[in-house]
């Protein structure tokens, strides 16, 4: 009993916290809790101000044309008229393009790096292939315009034409290349090394023993990634399309190089088009009027409200359906 | 024993009927999947090898370092400038942001605060540009570079942060209970020893944000467009030259004569993005790598 007592008040004398010291550090704890919250709450607020601001910018053009601004296909800056039908049917026709290409090519790269890649080759295409994800949109519509746009025009299209003319996507090719079509390309470009990347960490989690038991049942290669692989990582891999789909809605900068600036909704791809991102890339710099710019203000209300849309989605799906926490980003 | 349930020995070894069929479908699957990569570098090797064939020859001391029409050295400057603002800006907050996911917030906080940083990332960045817009230059009625900083702060916040909380979550545990077992306060123990052993991989998240920054071009078109290609400057308050707005220009122009000069500065920022991306992740992953060892 002696001995704790002992113990304690050599302990005390020890250490010889001053209060002074302790009421510092204890300040210093609250200043560092209040700076990190205060960088949290910019953070969160970011997103209400953006928010905020860009409903706020197109408030005289939702005051003018009310919700019939969506549907309306009428795009006319000199008569004030202004409707972002076109505007949508072009980013639903090159996002959903860009996904169907896209999509089944980064699942694939996915399975290659995961399951057939030696380690080496793996460690090597897996970064190149992030790269694609690095090179800025500016460059890459750069490219699409003075490379992909005429090899597209002398050679795909008229292919595809001829082939598959009987399809009406597949219709008259136009005189430049910058069409739907090329747009659709590069944004394939930029989708595929996002679903990949996602879906190789997918793919990864997938548990070794369930795929070595089914080939050990005798199950080819092909039939462990249909019966083990995909199924038990396919909610996640939906949600990683969903998180490119996304990217491509929101592209502007290397669509608006590409797509031509077509103001019909057309069956043909091979037409020019134009999207929601792209057109205000394209026209905000020089818009005529105040109603033109909150016209283009609503297309990024509508912009914000999909990509917001699908990143709470494929968040929620992702979450809701995964195998035991495989989805991770 | 009836001679009939014998296998045939002579028969050969090669699998017949379903199992054949079965191992033709699984090849023909490897042979796609090794095509898909294949498509996809080659994609990235075509790009970049007409960047670098196109670009090499506008190249020289003139063309780094002297003003338009000889040179681009305004917008390249003007790009470091605009870049270095916007990390000035998202880094401390990206950091801190991490610092709270990881140390202060609980679970559901650090739920909710991964939840904001996605959304934030994944607003497009003509958004963003908008944005700027009105926050920034329309308030002040005049470009500034400054707004398009703002911008891309906002782009690289959500990269900083998710980054650098990977990182500090490796951080041993026993690190942080071997501060406390001294009687260091929570604040001095975050301070010298958290961030110092995550600083490693918060650099390169930071770099590989930069990287991703550098070449935006969306919120700069609507920010800093209306330059001088010929003035060096370094004032943030007012429209600065740069090399993304610089290549959209020129494009959007379809004149031929300025292509060379943008295939030079394409090759320049490409390569600068390139292989910071590279190197950083290299670093990233051997910073990871010796944490978590």
């Amino acid at each position: 009993m002696s001995a704790t007592a002992t113990v304690a008040a050599r302990a005390s004398r020890g250490t010889r916290v001053s209060p002074l010291r302790k009421r510092a550090d204890q300040f210093g704890d609250r200043v560092m809790f209040g700076i990190c919250l205060l960088a949290a709450l910019v953070a969160g607020g970011a997103i209400f101000l953006v928010g905020y601001q860009i409903v706020h910018g197109a408030q005289p053009a939702i005051s003018k044309f009310g919700f019939a601004f969506v549907y309306e296909t009428t795009w006319q800056p000199n008569f004030g008229e202004f409707g972002a039908g076109v505007l949508l049917f072009g980013t639903a026709v090159t996002s959903a393009f860009a996904l169907l290409l896209g999509g089944p090519i980064a699942i694939a790269i996915g399975l290659f790096l995961t399951l057939l890649a030696p380690k080496g080759v793996g460690a090597v295409i897996g970064p190149l292939v992030e790269l694609l994800a690095a090179i800025p949109s500016v460059i890459l519509g750069f490219w699409g315009l003075v490379v992909l746009a005429p090899f597209v025009q002398e050679h795909v299209e008229p292919f595809l034409h001829d082939n598959f003319g009987f399809i009406p996507v597949f219709g008259e090719p136009q005189t430049t290349g910058l069409s739907v079509f090329t747009a659709s390309l590069i944004l394939t470009i930029m989708v595929v090394p996002i679903i990949a990347s996602i879906s190789r960490d997918l793919f990864r989690s997938v548990p070794r023993e369930l795929q070595d038991g089914a080939a050990a049942l005798g199950a080819t290669r092909w039939e462990v990634v249909r019966g083990i692989v995909l199924p038990t990582t396919s909610s996640g891999v939906i949600a990683a399309c969903i998180l490119g789909l996304g990217r491509a809605l929101g592209e502007a900068i290397a669509v608006s190089q590409v797509i031509g600036a077509g103001s019909e909704i057309k069956a043909n791809l091979f037409a020019p088009g134009s999207t929601l991102a792209g057109q205000i890339a394209l026209q905000f710099p020089g818009a005529l009027t105040e109603l033109h710019k909150a016209a283009l203000f609503y297309c990024g209300v509508i912009l914000l409200a999909i990509g917001l849309l699908a990143n709470l989605l494929a968040g929620w799906i992702g979450r809701r359906f995964s195998y035991g926490g495989a989805v991770n980003w | 024993m009836s001679r009939g349930l014998v296998p045939d020995p002579t028969a050969p070894l090669t699998p017949s009927g379903n199992l054949r069929r079965r191992q033709v479908v699984s090849r023909v699957a490897e042979v796609v999947a090794t095509g898909a990569a294949v498509v996809a570098l080659a994609a990235l090797v075509i790009v970049i090898w007409t960047v670098v064939s196109r670009g090499a020859g506008a190249i020289s001391l003139d063309f780094l370092f002297t003003g338009y029409p000889t040179g681009v050295g305004p917008m390249l400057l003007g790009t470091v400038v605009i870049a270095l603002v916007a990390t000035a800006m998202a880094m401390p907050i990206g950091v801190l942001v991490a610092l709270f996911i990881t140390e202060y917030s609980g679970a559901r906080g650090a739920r909710t605060m991964k939840l904001t940083l996605d959304l934030l990332n994944g607003l497009p960045s003509i958004i963003l540009g908008l944005f700027a817009f009105v926050f920034i230059v329309a308030a002040q009625e005049k470009q500034t570079a400054f707004a398009g900083s703002v911008a891309l702060a906002i782009i690289e916040l959500p990269l900083i942060a998710r980054g650098s909380q990977e990182v500090l979550q490796l951080v041993p545990g026993n690190l942080r209970e071997a501060s406390d077992a001294l009687g260091v306060a929570r604040w001095r123990s975050t301070l010298t020893v958290v961030l110092p052993s995550a600083l490693g991989g918060i650099v390169t998240s930071t770099i590989l944000a930069v990287a991703r920054a550098a070449g935006e071009t969306a919120p700069l078109i609507l920010t800093s467009s209306a330059f001088d290609p010929n003035t060096f400057s370094i004032n943030p308050f007012e429209a600065l030259p740069n090399v993304p707005t610089w290549i959209y220009k020129v494009s959007e122009e379809g004149n031929p004569n300025g292509y060379a000069e943008a295939w030079g500065m394409s090759l320049i920022l490409v390569s600068i993005i390139l292989f910071a991306s590279l190197g950083a992740r290299a670093l990233l992953a051997r910073s990871k790598r010796k944490l978590s060892s």
